[in-house]
């Protein structure tokens, strides 16, 4: 089922009435989610991406603009009518049912044609189970279960009465570090088999990136970017997107355009063709930084982390917004143990950005070889 | 560990609290037992320096008092009546609080009043409610009929007044007005604990059942009461407690005689009877109050050993 949000816009009044202001926490947002493919809404806290599914849910109601599932306008349709399915952060699983009785309750629920016998309830509910591998757990309380265990009860919950749509809140942020690996495949590996439209919200940039099929970028209730994963990471739009997406982060540096040319400090590094001369803030990935003994950008070298797979090297310059700069350099290469390293750089992992509006100025990259 | 070190310093501490107990609860209840099992125990004749033998006369001599059984049936009857009544009607009103925004603090107010309110104070305004006829009031020939509230509301809707009080009513008519007392006097303890229980219970539960698309009746059975039985038998328990020591209710709506004019100790209870016979009859007194003990004491197991099996905690 495509979803398609039309400047949905949600705006919360304010608690101070004398002061009135009033918060925007989901600012005109329109986008169609393309039928079976899975949706990252990705950004800090209080950015309106939780908001936006809540509202896509049913459970809050947008100021303005419209949602649509398929053909069908559902914005004023209520939660229960709208047939989708919720996991909630938490799981919200009831607490005093088995694992079968949570399973089998928005099976209960259903009314008219859709009204299932008691054996084709149980028969849904043990599909789904085994769909998310708990069928063995189906006579367990909650309470006696696993974080990760809760977290597929509450998939197999919401996945068993076929929603049109998933909606995923923060599903992996009560997961510790190596469940949340294994479980993010697992969503992944449920959605694809399940072919079910799904959108889920994370402040967790890894975890959007590497099973989305396209992520949503939003600060601030604005949508910033929307593309393929590997797309926003490559082409952010601004400032915000580059230094949100990646780990390490994106490196920061004060820089200049004089004659084309991209200063940092007062060495010269890289040709920005087509660029207006002006004073700019530089992104510099931390995979874009080559090391080259004659190379245009020094910086003062603090310490070398030996990752196994690779290298990465600390340092810092005076130009820097952060106050280290690191790259992550292939771990064949020796690193002299001096005072100073020099580095050249990939020109298609700089972006450059406006000083005024943190928008991205893009430049020309000479192909000289 | 600290303690061992300064063991004395909190014992020093304790001993203002386990005097007071010792003396006003721990001994009066070992005197009680004491008494109990002394024949035809009297206080007044041990000053004179009578002796009583060992014995389980007390009880039996209890047993076989036909007023006593009138007071067990009464009392029984009071907490099957009114024990499932006040809480299902604390359940209800607690959830439609629950379910509403304005007003909820000022109507949460004016349902807890009956609480901080004196049980006898509130006794004599629902007997003046009940009344049938007016009392002789003022000089000799002055005499102002007044009817009752609920009379005149009675009269109002073309009905026949009931003589829900007064000399000559009916044994029913009397226990309505005690379950409504009683009830309207229970129901604000509930419905705080209730209420209580209901906002604390996780709002997502609720969305999740929304989402979901859960009927409101199914919400309220399948989600509110299991996750409020906790609370639910607390109020259960308590309120069994509570009924079987029910006393100053009649004594409000009826006076010391416990039952209409002309019919003394019609709707006298366990503790009723216990008050009565502690004046010369300190054994018997104790007695019954051992008995009354060991009923509570059976039935808050069973509500226990019920709740255990039903409640989710």
């Amino acid at each position: 089922m495509k979803v398609e949000l039309q400047n949905l816009t949600k705006i919360f009044p304010s608690r101070n009435k004398k002061s009135g202001e009033e918060v925007i926490a989901v600012n005109n947002f329109t986008f169609t989610i393309p039928d079976g493919k899975l949706i990252g809404l990705l950004g800090p806290s209080g950015c309106g991406k939780s908001t936006t599914l809540y509202m896509i849910s049913g459970l809050q109601k947008p100021s303005g603009g419209k949602i649509f599932f398929g053909d069908d306008d559902v914005t004023e349709l209520a939660a229960e009518n709208r047939g989708v399915g919720l996991v909630f952060q938490n799981y919200a699983l009831y607490p005093h049912m088995t694992v079968k009785q949570n399973i089998l309750f928005p099976l209960q629920n259903l009314k008219g044609a859709d009204k299932l016998s008691k054996d084709e309830m149980l028969d849904r509910a043990y599909n789904a189970a085994k769909l998310v591998q708990i069928d063995e757990l189906m006579d367990r309380k909650p309470s006696e279960l696993s974080g990760g265990q809760q977290q597929r009860v509450a998939i197999a919950r919401a996945l068993v009465k076929m929603p049109k749509v998933l909606l995923l809140d923060e599903p992996l942020s009560n997961l510790d570090a190596r469940l949340r690996l294994q479980t993010r495949e697992e969503i992944r590996r449920i959605q694809k088999e399940t072919g079910i439209t799904t959108i889920f919200v994370t402040h967790d940039q890894e975890e959007a990136m590497s099973i989305s099929d396209m992520i949503v970028v939003m600060k601030l209730g604005v949508v910033q970017q929307i593309g393929k994963p590997q797309e926003v990471y490559d082409d952010p739009t601004n400032l915000f997107v580059a230094k949100f997406l990646g780990t390490p982060p994106i490196n920061v540096f004060e820089g200049e355009v004089k004659g084309e040319k991209l200063y940092i400090g007062d060495a010269a590094v890289l040709d920005v063709a087509g660029v207006d001369d002006q004073p700019v803030t530089v992104g510099i990935r931390p995979e874009g930084f080559v090391l080259d003994p004659d190379g245009p950008l020094t910086c003062n070298l603090n310490s070398v982390e030996v990752m196994g797979r690779d290298v990465s090297v600390v340092s810092t310059h005076a130009a820097s917004v952060n106050p280290t700069v690191r790259s992550i350099i292939d771990a064949d290469n020796q690193v002299a143990t001096g005072a100073t390293v020099r580095y050249s750089l990939k020109p298609h992992k700089v972006f450059l950005f406006s000083k005024a509006d943190e928008s991205r100025i893009y430049f020309g990259v000479k192909s000289d070889g | 560990m600290v303690e061992s070190k300064h063991k004395w310093k909190a014992w020093l501490y304790l001993a203002p609290a386990i005097i007071l107990l010792i003396v006003f609860t721990v001994w009066p209840i070992i005197n009680t037992v004491r008494m109990a099992f002394l024949e035809g125990y009297n206080q007044t004749a041990v000053v004179g320096g009578a002796t009583y033998s060992f014995g389980i006369g007390n009880f039996t001599k209890v047993l076989e008092y036909k007023g006593f059984l009138t007071c067990l049936g009464n009392t029984m009857l009071l907490c099957v009546l009114t024990v499932p009544l006040s809480t299902i009607l604390a359940l209800l009103i607690a959830v439609c609080l629950n379910a509403i925004k304005p007003l909820q603090r000022l109507l949460q107010t004016i349902f807890f009043l009956p609480y901080v309110t004196n049980s006898i104070a509130i006794g004599m305004v629902f007997a003046a409610m009940f009344n049938m006829v007016g009392t002789a009031f003022g000089g000799e020939n002055e005499l102002i009929i007044t009817s009752g509230i609920i009379n005149n509301i009675i009269e109002f809707f073309g009905g026949v007044p009931i003589n829900w009080i007064n000399s000559g009513s009916s044994y029913a008519a009397n226990m309505v007005v005690m379950v409504v007392y009683i009830v309207w006097n229970a129901l604000p303890f509930k419905i705080l604990i209730l209420l209580g229980g209901l906002q604390s219970i996780n709002k997502q539960y609720y969305d999740a059942a929304k989402v979901d698309g859960t009927p409101g009746w199914r919400v309220f059975s399948r989600i509110t009461v299991p996750l409020l039985s906790p609370m639910l038998a607390y109020v259960v328990i308590t309120g069994f407690i509570g009924g079987f020591k029910e006393y100053s209710s009649i004594v409000g709506i009826f006076g010391e005689d416990m039952g209409p004019a002309g019919e003394p100790g019609k709707l006298n209870t366990m503790v009723g009877f216990i008050y009565d016979s502690l004046v010369t009859q300190q054994g018997r007194a104790s007695a019954a109050a051992l008995i009354l003990f060991g009923i509570i004491f059976v039935v808050t197991m069973l509500n226990m050993y019920v709740s255990k099996k039903k409640t989710h905690y």
